[in-house]
């Protein structure tokens, strides 16, 4: 897993706020292919550095590399178009619309003709085949995509909010803290889906506070601490206890055997 | 889930409960009158929910949005006016002086978009100013004089024609041909979708890349348009161009939109729905006309019809949560 490409990474991105610095020159690499935790203290630029890196915000300094290649995200439409996709905590999703409606919220598909190009007509029969052959691909049973959002779970919209995200990415998958606002059974569905968006080749960012569930999904942990990069490790070979002492700063990364850094 | 599309859709929906207030409403009156029933008083009951009707497809847009237009009866008869005027007294060609009065009623209702839009003031606020710019600007256009003498051409909707006896208005046909334009825009196409995709969370549609301030601009103006429409059949069904018009349709428009099952809080209800309740508004004013009861009544159950589809909406997303 260490030896694969980066595929997305930042170097030295700085953002301030006034006085507050949010990033202090803080560095960050995504393999292909992996599940990357972000970890940190409130206040460690952990959702600053996550914004960054969806085009949410612009930081003041800093180079930002996607497939090696130099981007300027300047809004999350940015980020998308280059085959980025979020995930957010506060699920985005509209509950008065169908499961298919959601999938495609903003990205319809539109008759071939003029019929789509020019009056924007719908296409809703092949919108629901895409729909459920994206959901069966991701061993996403959830019922029937003409059910509107409001009759699923709270897991179950994160669901929908997770698969429209694995449908479009082609690079990467943020995701800020998609189980916060679940329960145990929905938070493990959900932690299911981010394995196998995995398991499709796509490489995941996953911002999360709860650490069984950083502990069981990621790869890699990276670490922010006062607005920098403390350390990365690895999750197999560190334990929760001590991941959460250099997260406050307890303990220096340096006193950890270093083959549990990644 | 193997019902047929149009039955699952009645049964589950929105439209269920303003059905049954239909149903209900028109059973009540045939036993109260033996005139109800009969065909040239619904042609008539129709003929009398056109305006509203159609100024209520461009609330119903509004509302979807979590919206509220209130300048919607200042802005149709201030299009009316410049209509005749221009046809009238300034000897423009009908045709012209219709697009004209249905431009002035765009272009409020994209005044009104700016505002809410642009300068972020709620739409309560801004087109509660409007109502008053709109009506003063019309008093001031017109002195507050009626036009009368208008050319054939501007009174076209007015005009009937014949169906098994029954007496149908081109106006009628109007109405029916904007509500399938509507329903079909609104559940066909993507912009329509985005209007509900806006009501329903501006954030989460935000954040899927719809632009919610354009779908907004959008929206006002094109009920400005509507308002514009609406305008032209006020003119058709009284043959005048009257400047007092238009005092009572804000609410009224409302009242069918409501009335419809549309939620107030925004992303949920159907342009049918609307169509319903602005039958639903016409036959309770038919049925208490025909039953002889005052008019002070009819707008006393009016208001509590309205009253009570709010508080019904209320309960069902209280239930739902």
């Amino acid at each position: 897993m260490s030896d694969a490409p980066v595929v997305f990474e930042a170097k030295n991105l700085v953002k301030r706020y006034g006085h507050v610095v949010a990033l202090d020159g803080v560095d960050f690499q995504l393999r292909s292919g992996e599940i990357l935790a972000v970890i940190g203290d409130n206040g460690a630029g952990k959702s600053s550095l996550i914004k960054a890196l969806s085009g949410a915000l612009i930081p003041d300094s800093g180079e930002i590399f996607l497939d090696g290649k130099r981007v300027h995200f300047k809004s999350p439409i940015d980020a998308r178009r280059e085959g980025i996709e979020t995930v957010y905590q506060t699920l985005a999703v509209a509950p008065f619309m169908t499961i298919a409606e959601n999938l495609f919220l903003g990205r319809e598909i539109v008759r071939p003709n003029l019929l789509g190009s020019v009056f924007k007509i719908l296409d809703r029969k092949k919108m629901l085949a895409e729909a459920a052959r994206s959901m069966e691909e991701m061993k996403f049973s959830i019922g029937h995509m003409q059910q509107a959002v409001e009759t699923l779970s709270g897991g179950q919209r994160q669901g929908v909010a997770v698969a429209r995200a694995a449908t479009f990415a082609r690079h990467v998958v943020i995701m800020d803290e998609p189980t916060a606002a679940l329960g145990v059974k929905e938070g493990n569905m959900v932690l299911d889906l981010i394995h196998r968006i995995r398991d499709r080749g796509l490489s995941v960012i996953l911002i999360s506070h709860n650490m069984p569930h950083v502990f069981e999904v990621a790869d890699r942990i990276h670490i922010q601490r006062l607005g920098k990069r403390a350390a990365v490790v690895n999750p197999k070979k560190v334990n929760m206890a001590d991941a959460v002492s250099i997260m406050t700063g307890a303990l220096k990364p340096e006193a950890i055997p270093a083959d549990s850094l990644a | 889930m193997k019902m047929k599309p149009l039955v699952r859709t009645i049964a589950t929906s929105q439209l269920f409960g303003p059905l049954v207030a239909l149903v209900a409403a028109c059973v009540f009156f045939s036993t109260q009158s033996d005139r109800f029933l009969m065909g040239q008083n619904f042609s008539l009951i129709l003929q009398q929910v056109l305006v509203v009707g159609i100024l209520a497809i461009g609330q119903t847009l509004i509302v979807l949005t979590a919206g509220i237009d209130l300048s919607v009866g200042m802005i149709m008869s201030l299009s009316s006016m410049v209509m005749t005027k221009f046809a009238v007294e300034l000897g423009v060609d009908p045709l012209l002086a219709i697009v004209c009065g249905v431009a002035v009623a765009g272009a409020f209702g994209a005044l009104n978009g700016v505002l809410i839009t642009r300068v972020k003031i709620p739409a309560f606020i801004v087109t509660l100013g409007t109502l008053n710019i709109a009506f003063a600007v019309n008093q001031i256009y017109t002195r507050s004089e009626t036009v009368s003498n208008l050319p054939p051409a501007i009174t076209f909707l007015g005009e009937t024609f014949k169906v098994a006896g029954t007496t149908i208005t081109y106006g009628t046909i109007f109405l029916l041909l904007l509500y399938f334009l509507a329903w079909f825009f609104l559940s066909q196409t993507a912009p329509g979708r985005h209007i509900y995709a806006v009501g329903n969370d501006p954030e989460a549609a935000r954040l899927t890349g719809i632009s919610t301030e354009r779908v907004l601009m959008g929206v006002y103006t094109l009920a400005g348009v509507l308002y514009g429409l609406a305008g032209l059949v006020l003119v058709a069904r009284t043959g005048v161009g009257d400047p007092q018009a238009g005092q009572t349709e804000n609410l009224d428009s409302i009242t069918a939109v409501v009335l419809g099952g549309t939620s107030l809080f925004g992303g949920r209800g159907l342009i049918v729905g609307t169509l319903i309740g602005a039958v639903i508004v016409g036959v309770f004013r038919n049925g208490l006309i025909l039953m002889g009861v005052s008019s002070v009544y009819q707008v006393l159950i009016t208001g509590i019809l309205v009253i009570l589809a709010v508080a019904a909406d209320q309960l069902t997303r209280r239930m739902k949560k």
